[in-house]
């Protein structure tokens, strides 16, 4: 595996990211493949934006009563015969995972996905232990096969084409015919079928995370597509859920508004295939279904983010969305990013989990063109938070030398008005005569980062400033 | 002190300087029992002759297909034309739900049934749906002997029976339900909602049915 953390290396990251062809090929499909669906789905549904609010509600009023919460759902899944275990970090998560499968003298555990899943290392972590760890959604077995970290929250190989797919199948899959025809995505996914349904079967263990955990109830709630995660808590004879704090939710009827959100802003779905809630292990006169029932409740972090900033975030649904319509996401991938969580999502709750130091770099990767508060279903105002982290940055001075002499630089002329506008309206114009014949730059002398991999526009001849003091003198001389 | 009560305690420090605990477990408790239910989209606030048509569109526009039967004794029939329609064997697991051991299977052409749940050797299952939901055309499953819910996953072909009183317009209808028959604060060990075949956009963004569970979706829709 290679859970190597790379946050500090977003730069370098970014540009090898920007230089691969495969990677550039397969992040079309990110565009392609959510945007539009989303877009038809919303309108589809008047009551949409209703339904944030709604949203965004549920979880504010979870958040500010959140010790009361969690204290009346671990009551209600002990009443129906379940197990409750808190970790405070990821490496007690982990023991108490292994505490469970030794228990049972287990060898192989199925896993539904979960992003909690991979903020821990918990696959990693098993196998040093000898148990087997496989992963059955596709998307995730796909990367696990390839030894590599989600891309995607929701589609975890976005960043894979369909004929390394092929590759690592007849690589691993050794035990098949060499001369299978798997050109096809169906011959694929039939294969992949195959493969996994004898692991689901023979799996000791099953270990899914939560979208949400329902305090009336004690139950845990997964939204799949595949079934996959079905397969992995009702075959075997424990059921692990791995779940964070902020994944609590007062009632039934709350997550049913929440869930209306969810699959329309992830895949433009209505609602996902399977959604599934699961409540304690089996019961007198079950024939089938676990026998336990354990759930992991993970801190690892979050209780700090309560009561700062960065509060909001913990609405967060894990929908994908801020990242599907984010430019420097479709431009560099997830992996760029360094750890589990890119995109706009990442940026924040990645420097907020492992601190500012590791994950300072992130925030930074972002353009403000609030695309990804505009679409967060929960209305997570994930700009704002980026820049929190940004001006957080500057005063640790971690960001480099060069960034910081140069916002100084910027800082002296802005701060001087009348400095600022005469060395912009003297660099201007001169901008504009040089790029006037192509209208833009494909080189420019300290500006290299920008212009090695797109144009950048001539501007105009005016000023910005220029010119919008003569829309307003317009305006006003029309207004008369 | 044990992680619990780190963590509790955290959140606990943090949340007392806004509020008091006791007026926060009454604001919890408060919520649990009234469980409002926020905003039902109109689509959904039908009669009930309206709420059975948009669940026939919901669920075929995500390749469910739909039969309609006038009542039980056509339930046998239907699921034996199906088999033969799509060239299956002629047999299939289920559970032990009355309202389906009881019906005239003798009626059809000989078919195979085992009692039980699904150990994953079956072409098809049958289940009885406790309710549908008509908003996004979505079965919800509850687990017991009576309907396994390995039967719901394992089996390539899936036929539910639904009666069409027990298809509602929204989810929070049939949460009233489940409160009522389980009591409240409870549910069964699994509750499925259901909404189409298996799929994955996994490769490239394409999507393809038949995943890890069902390949197809059958539903029988009794008039009863
Ligand atoms: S921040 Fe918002 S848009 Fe992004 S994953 Fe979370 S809920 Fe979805």
């Amino acid at each position: 595996m290679t859970n190597i953390i790379t946050t500090r290396d977003f730069k370098s990251n970014a540009k090898e990211a920007l230089a691969n062809k495969t990677l550039q090929k397969a992040l079309t499909h990110v565009e392609a493949g959510f945007i539009g669906k989303r877009r038809l789905a919303m309108e589809a549904l008047p009551e949409f934006d209703q339904l944030r609010d709604n949203a965004r509600d549920i979880k504010n009023h979870t958040l500010a009563n959140l010790d009361a919460y969690l204290e009346e759902y671990e009551e209600k899944v002990v009443a129906s015969g379940g197990k409750v275990h808190w970790a405070a970090d990821g490496e007690e998560a982990c023991n108490q995972i292994l505490d469970i499968c030794r228990n049972v003298g287990a060898r192989t555990v199925t896993k539904g996905k979960s992003m909690i899943a991979e903020e821990i290392g918990i696959n990693d972590f098993l196998e040093k232990n000898d148990i087997e760890p496989v992963e059955t959604d596709l998307g995730e077995y796909i990367i696990q096969l390839r030894g590599e970290t989600p891309s995607h929250i929701i589609a975890p190989a976005v960043h894979v084409l369909k004929e390394q797919v092929e590759e690592d199948f007849r690589r691993v899959h050794d035990h098949l015919p060499v001369s299978r025809n798997l050109e096809e995505p169906e011959s694929l996914l039939d294969e992949a079928r195959k493969v996994l349904r004898a692991k689901f079967l023979n799996a000791d263990v099953g270990i899914t995370g939560a979208n949400f955990l329902i305090a009336e109830t004690g139950t845990s709630v997964i939204v799949t597509n595949e079934g996959n995660g079905d397969l992995t808590q009702i075959v075997p004879k424990v059921h692990i859920v791995l779940a964070s704090i902020e994944k609590v939710t007062p009632t039934l009827d709350d997550v049913s508004q929440i869930l209306r959100v969810l699959a329309r802003s992830a895949t433009g779905q209505e609602i996902s295939v399977y959604t599934t809630f699961s409540t304690g292990p089996k019961r007198q006169g079950d024939v089938d279904g676990p026998e336990e029932y354990h759930v992991i409740i993970l801190d690892n972090g979050r209780s700090n983010m309560i009561g700062s900033e960065f509060q909001d975030m913990l609405r967060c649904i894990r929908c994908g969305s801020c990242m599907n319509h984010c430019p420097v996401y479709h431009a560099v991938g997830g992996h760029a990013y360094g750890w589990v969580y890119p995109g706009p999502m990442g940026a924040v709750l990645t420097p907020s989990l492992m601190g500012v130091k590791d994950g300072g770099q992130l925030p930074n990767a972002s353009t403000f063109c609030g695309r990804c508060e505009a679409v967060c279903p929960m209305r997570i105002p994930l700009p704002k938070m980026m820049r929190h982290w940004r001006e957080r940055e500057f005063e640790k001075h971690l960001n480099p030398a060069s960034q910081r002499w140069g916002l100084n630089f910027w800082a002296f002329f802005a701060k001087r008005p009348r400095l600022y506008h005469l060395a912009t309206s003297l660099g201007i114009p001169l901008l504009s005569l040089f790029g006037r014949r192509k209208g833009y730059f494909k080189y420019l002398p300290l500006a290299s980062g920008w212009t090695k991999y797109r144009d950048l526009p001539a501007p105009e001849t005016r000023t910005f400033q220029q010119q919008w003091a003569q829309r307003e003198a317009l305006k006003q001389g029309g207004a008369k | 002190m044990t992680s619990r009560d780190a963590i509790l305690g955290r959140i606990n420090t943090t949340l007392n300087r806004a509020s008091e605990k006791s007026a926060r477990q009454q604001a919890v408790k408060a919520r649990l029992s009234k469980h409002p239910k926020g905003t039902i989209p109109a689509r959904a606030r039908l009669d009930k002759k309206a709420q059975l048509k948009l669940f026939c569109d919901q669920a075929e526009k995500v390749q469910t297909s739909i039969r309609r039967v006038k009542s039980y004794n056509g339930v046998p029939k239907a699921i034996a034309d199906y088999l033969r329609d799509h060239n299956l064997p002629a047999g299939f697991c289920m559970g032990e739900d009355e309202r389906l051991q009881n019906l005239p299977w003798e009626k059809a052409r000989a078919l195979e049934i085992k009692t039980g749940p699904s150990d994953g050797e079956d072409a098809v299952g049958v289940s009885h749906a406790f309710g549908g939901i008509a908003e996004t055309g979505t079965l919800l499953l509850v687990s017991g002997k009576d309907n396994p819910t390995t039967i719901n996953f394992l089996p390539e072909t899936h036929v539910v029976v639904v009666r069409s009183r027990d298809i509602d317009g929204d989810y929070e209808s049939l949460w009233s339900r489940l409160r009522k028959e389980y009591g409240t604060g409870k549910l069964p060990r699994t509750v499925n909602w259901i909404t189409g075949p298996s799929r994955s956009g996994d490769i490239q963004q394409t999507i393809l049915l038949g995943a890890h569970g069902p390949r197809s979706l059958h539903v029988i829709v009794v008039d009863a």
